[in-house]
């Protein structure tokens, strides 16, 4: 099994945008550039200065607009995105990347819907910047608990038409993104998810519905990132494995769900 | 120059860092990381004479300075390793110990057996301190009994290095110890993970699948070390040193507890290169004390005042 060469290198915090209340969006610049990086990939973060944050932060890959810059889109939810998130534009930061399997791009020309929730919108973008740059039609459906939740819209709107939800009805259609009006008349190709789990397990259930291909990508919890620990394993058709090294992206097909 | 060489039986170590089994996988994982070449061996996944799936997920929480792990010993079985693993690792430039474990004695011996033959392992490392399987594992190791039934059956097969990992889930570890050096082990590798268990407080919920499971990281260093401490004046075998590890401070106290090698595990996760700095470190601490080799530090404890007897329960200030 040949494996892609990922690295340990230090990435420098050149800038933060604070995006709402609970997201931010970081910028690194990179000591290596970056040349095979698949949307879907995702970078181990170690953050320094935070006594119980032991392990490293798994985080998606949300953008990777030069070879070497890198962006990534972090909530936060404890102590350890907390303590990335205050880091200030010079911040050392280590990180092992780019790691996992990420999205397979459809063979022939397709029309692709991409179905992000919460902070699983970060692979969206490259995700979407990849399939629009090799000619495939791309459409974002985004979804959110409230207005403030939806970040980044002008980025997604670079590569495709966007759609949102939010549950209060703040911004778009009032709803879950599987209650939009634009699955009503599915014309789509391929669909591709990131989010919550009870959401990307209703997109996985409407695209086997119309029998579409869906790749979703997990955030199982993980130790190491590399397929050293067997801590992250989903149960599959293969039976347990890893979503660190055969993730975090899969094709809906391959898992029980 | 300092000598680094650790020389067991059967084996010789370029220097005393290896890495513990389950945390380095088949130690191709971390080759764009690490030189293999800069560390003594590599401990491999524990290996099973049949596949195992392991335990459901969630597996892994992460604690305070440590985590907790019940991995279950998701391996694919001995032929598979022998037919698919080692033909892409018997070449890498350290020594590759295969952990050993089943869930009978049976089962140890045939997995034993198989290893045996591979010509690039020269040692295997007994696991009879697991405390993620329902059968077999950790039961060996809590009892002087199963510990001596499995290492002897096991050593009258097995002819290469013969280490046996001890679990710190027991009232006297160096009881343990003596059983497993009394049936012929070569070393004793300790400590393995120490049963612990995480809740979910919200929703009063176990964070592992299985309730409890193997709490390691640096956490466990001071009991890790004391146990080391006592095993190694216990036995004559060298003791190999793991619980915690996370610098070369670190491995050198317990080389100085009495250790003729160290493990490095959980630490392998945030630091996947962090053995070779170890390896540096232990150097640098040798050459900035005079030490000429990395093995007169095994022991090396000064104690000024001899360890007081506990007094009588009546006496014990400490209540």
């Amino acid at each position: 099994m040949q494996r892609p060469t990922s690295f340990q290198m230090d990435g420098r915090l050149t800038e933060k945008r604070r995006l709402n209340d609970r997201y931010v969006l970081l910028i690194f610049q990179l000591p290596i550039p970056l040349t095979q990086v698949q949307a879907g990939q995702f970078v181990q973060v170690k953050v320094d200065g935070s006594p119980h944050t032991l392990l490293r932060r798994p985080i998606s890959i949300c953008l990777l607009p030069k070879p070497d810059e890198l962006w990534l889109l972090v909530q936060e939810v404890g102590e350890g995105t907390t303590t990335l998130c205050a880091l200030e534009p010079g911040a050392i930061v280590n990180m092992l990347l780019p790691l996992g399997t990420g999205f397979t791009a459809p063979s022939l020309p397709s029309t692709c819907l991409l179905v992000g929730g919460g902070v699983g919108v970060a692979p969206m973008l490259m995700l979407g910047q990849k399939l629009a740059e090799a000619g495939h039609q791309v459409v974002f459906l985004l979804g959110g608990r409230t207005s403030t939740d939806l970040v980044m819209q002008e980025h997604f709107a670079r590569y495709g038409k966007v759609y949102v939800t939010t549950e209060d009805g703040s911004l778009g259609e009032k709803g879950f993104v599987t209650q939009h009006s634009l699955l009503n008349e599915p014309h789509f190709d391929a669909v591709y998810t990131c989010g919550p789990k009870p959401m990307m397990k209703a997109v996985a259930t409407f695209a086997a519905q119309h029998d579409i291909t869906c790749q979703v990508s997990l955030e199982n919890l993980m130790a190491c990132g590399i397929g050293a620990c067997l801590c992250c394993v989903e149960d599959t058709v293969d039976g347990h494995v890893c979503t660190c090294t055969e993730g975090p992206v899969f094709n809906t097909k391959r898992l029980k769900w | 120059m300092v000598d680094q060489h650790i020389y067991l039986k059967g084996l010789t170590l370029r220097n005393p860092v290896m890495t513990a089994s389950g945390t380095f996988g088949f130690g191709e994982e971390f080759t764009d990381y690490l030189d293999l070449a800069r560390i003594g061996g590599i401990i491999v996944k524990g290996t099973t004479l049949r596949h195992r799936e392991g335990n459901p997920y969630p597996r892994m929480a992460e604690t305070a300075s440590g985590m907790l792990n019940a991995v279950g010993l998701q391996n694919k079985g001995v032929d598979y390793f022998e037919n698919d693993i080692y033909p892409r690792i018997r070449h890498f430039d350290t020594n590759i110990l295969v952990n050993v474990s089943g869930s009978t004695v049976e089962d140890y011996v045939e997995t034993a057996e198989h290893i045996q033959s591979l010509a690039n392992i020269p040692g295997i490392e007994l696991n009879i301190s697991c405390p993620n399987v329902k059968q077999g594992g950790m039961a060996f190791g809590t009892t002087t009994g199963g510990a001596a039934a499995v290492v002897k059956a096991v050593r009258a097969v097995y002819h290469k290095h013969l280490m046996v990992k001890l679990s710190p889930n027991v009232t006297d570890i160096t009881e343990i110890a003596r059983a497993a050096e009394a049936e012929g082990a070569d070393s004793v590798s300790l400590i393995n993970t120490l049963l612990g268990m995480a809740i979910n407080a919200e929703t009063r919920r176990p964070k592992l699948s299985t309730v409890t499971g193997g709490l390691s990281g640096p956490c466990v260093k001071p009991v890790a070390l004391r146990m080391v401490w006592q095993t190694a004046k216990a036995v004559s075998i060298p003791v190999i040193g793991l619980g915690g590890i996370m610098t070369a401070e670190d491995a050198i106290e317990f080389l100085l507890a009495g250790a003729a090698a160290i493990q490095v595990g959980t630490a392998n996760f945030i630091d996947p290169g962090v053995t070779a700095k170890i390896a540096d470190g232990i150097v640098a601490y040798c050459e900035r004390q005079g030490v000429k080799a990395v093995r007169d530090l095994t022991g090396a404890l000064v104690i000024d005042t001899p360890a007081p007897a506990c007094p009588p329960i009546s006496d014990c200030s400490l209540g």
